[in-house]
């Protein structure tokens, strides 16, 4: 149970090894080359050093877990227990014995409709809320209480409502993502500034206009923020509610393979899961920086 | 009469304390004047020009616009503000296309549409720039901008709230010499508020000076009586344009003189 110590023990490292990179856009050559290093060099900076602290890390963690006595498996071990899971992520040998890529894929539909539907509902109730003052006052508190329940505390109601793990699983994800959607809209839509406003009024937009040609546009990018939070809490709440629903999802899987003892498995599919996280924060925060150009700078 | 300002009084109401802004203002405007306002801060011109542009109730008295009373905002009286406010999300052209649908949803075609759009945005020599977006055009252009969203809603009445406030001498007078221009190429009834003498004295017909709030009134109403099209440099050495000049100071800081902290 040492292991978070270590940990920091290797980010401290960090600064000598990317000593090393410094030097290398240091050289310019010929014309071309001259060109071509400092944007090598640029990426060298930003890939190496990850890399170094990754293989450091695997170095420790080999070294922590090498002996047989040792409670949890070594890089190594996992590489020989799991290679197949490491190797292929879509393949298929039975109905319960299918690569990791196709269980995320499991998961992210679930995902994809818990935090769509998250998404559409949040931002309509958003805008009701920070449109109306009373509405404010009367549901705010509200919101504020039901977003600190954490994801799990809902399944069971949501069991009891349902009768199926399937809508249940995604009612789950739908109740976690829908709050910093609500609560970020309706901020943005209190702050839409009053010349957008009167611009409105002197144009007399109907109520349907002025939803979608102003306060949309203007609370972008508020309403990814809330989007972003809502993305991150899915992810992590689909995890923990398919380890109680079963199914083919990548949740299911861990328990699974804790019941079964296969703890070089779970190691990767953390792996799988950290990445397919990150992968999705990435995802939403450039659809953001896309959709929202321009919005930002007055 | 074509405008009609009709005894309005404004206090603003809030919680217990009561602020009495505007007393008794009434002022007619005719079909095609270009009239200023001209004030110290914090007189009430914005409050005014709100009133007018149906944005702000008043506590009594009222606005008519040919025959009708105002009482809600319209494209009929189309506000130029002080920071431009524009949509930052879209184009030139997409701001002020947005103003023409809306006015011209049933009365010009989409052709038609897109055609007076780029017409109001050369009356104001920013057709180059109708791919941009505001954050990368310079304060001139986008009041330059601002301007054609409002032309093109072609309204009764256009209401300028220091339109030119922001910007530097060179463009100031840059845009002034285009509303005069556009002023006397399209008649419009224009209402302007601006704290710059000179602007007033060159672009106006009547000046109308307000006294300092509390409770601002007019003080007093100057007709400038100078032939157009006026020529800045011309106007110079001219001696009704500087006894109007003179008028304009003499009310502003001798007898009106901004009091701190009044
Ligand atoms: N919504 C409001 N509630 C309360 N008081 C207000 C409100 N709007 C304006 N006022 C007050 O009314 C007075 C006049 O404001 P207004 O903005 O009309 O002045 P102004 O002449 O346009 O000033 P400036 O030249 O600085 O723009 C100010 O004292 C201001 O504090
Ligand atoms: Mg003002």
């Amino acid at each position: 149970m040492n292991m978070p110590i270590r940990n920091t023990e290797n980010v401290v490292a960090l600064p000598q090894s990317s000593a090393e990179v410094l030097p290398m856009p240091a050289s310019p050559g010929k014309p071309l080359l001259a060109r071509v290093l400092p944007v090598l060099g640029e990426i060298a900076a930003r890939v190496i050093p990850p890399l170094i602290v990754l293989a450091l890390i695997l170095v420790v963690w080999q070294f922590m877990t090498n002996s047989p006595k040792a409670s949890l498996p070594s890089p190594l071990k996992i590489w020989q227990d799991s290679k197949d899971l490491i190797i292929d992520p879509f393949f298929v040998a039975g109905p319960q014995d299918i690569g990791l890529g196709l269980r995320v894929l499991t998961s992210l539909t679930r995902v994809a409709y818990g935090f769509g539907l998250a998404a559409v509902v949040g931002i309509l109730l958003g805008a009701i809320v920070g449109q109306s003052t009373w509405a404010m006052r009367g549901l705010d508190p509200i919101f504020q209480v039901l977003r600190t329940v954490p994801p799990l505390a809902w399944l069971p109601l949501s069991l009891a409502a349902f009768r199926d793990a399937q809508p249940s699983a995604i009612f789950v994800i739908f109740i976690t993502a829908i709050w910093p959607v609500i609560i970020n809209t309706a901020v943005g839509i209190r702050n839409i500034p009053q010349d957008y406003r009167n611009v409105a009024l002197v144009l007399k937009l109907n109520p349907f206009e002025y939803f979608y040609k102003i306060m949309v546009p203007s609370a972008a990018p508020y309403i990814f923020t809330g989007l972003r939070i809502g993305v991150g809490l899915s992810w992590l709440a689909i995890v923990a509610a398919e380890m109680l629903t079963g199914g083919v999802g990548i949740g299911f899987f861990i328990w699974d393979a804790w019941n079964s003892s296969r703890l070089s498995d779970i190691v990767v599919a953390l792996i799988y899961i950290g990445v397919v996280g990150f992968i999705l924060d990435r995802l939403v925060a450039a659809v953001s920086t896309i959709v929202t150009r321009g919005t930002a700078k007055a | 009469m074509y405008l009609k300002i009709d005894h309005v009084d404004k206090i603003f109401q809030r919680g217990s304390q009561s602020t009495e802004v505007l007393r008794g203002i009434t002022l007619d405007v005719a079909k095609g004047e270009y009239v200023s306002i001209i004030g110290h801060s914090g007189c009430g011109k914005s409050t005014l020009l709100n009133i007018v542009a149906g944005l702000t109730g008043t506590t009594n008295g009222g606005v008519i616009l040919e025959g009708r009373q105002v009482d809600e905002p319209g494209p009929d009286r189309a506000v130029v503000f002080q920071n431009h406010s524009l949509l930052p999300w879209l184009t030139v052209y997409d701001n002020v296309r947005l103003a023409v649908d809306k006015v011209f949803s049933k009365t010009k075609s989409r052709a038609a549409r897109d055609a007076w759009t780029l017409h109001n945005l050369d009356l104001v020599q920013m057709v180059h720039a109708k791919d941009k977006r505001p954050a990368e055009i310079s304060g001139g252009m986008k009041q330059r901008v601002g301007l054609a969203r409002a032309l093109a809603m072609e309204p009764k009445v256009l209401l300028l709230d220091e339109p030119f406030g922001a910007l530097d001498a060179l463009t100031r007078a840059n845009l002034q010499e285009t509303v005069m221009a556009l002023h006397q190429k399209l008649g419009n009834t224009v209402m302007m508020i601006t704290h710059d003498v000179d602007e007033a004295v060159l672009l106006s017909d009547r000046i109308v000076m307000m006294t300092n709030g509390p409770a601002a009134k007019i003080g007093e109403v100057l007709e400038v009586p100078l032939a157009r099209p006026r020529k800045r440099l011309d106007l110079v050495s001219d001696p009704v344009y500087i006894k109007c000049r003179a008028a304009v100071l003499k009310f502003l800081y001798e007898r009106h003189r901004y009091v701190e902290a009044a």
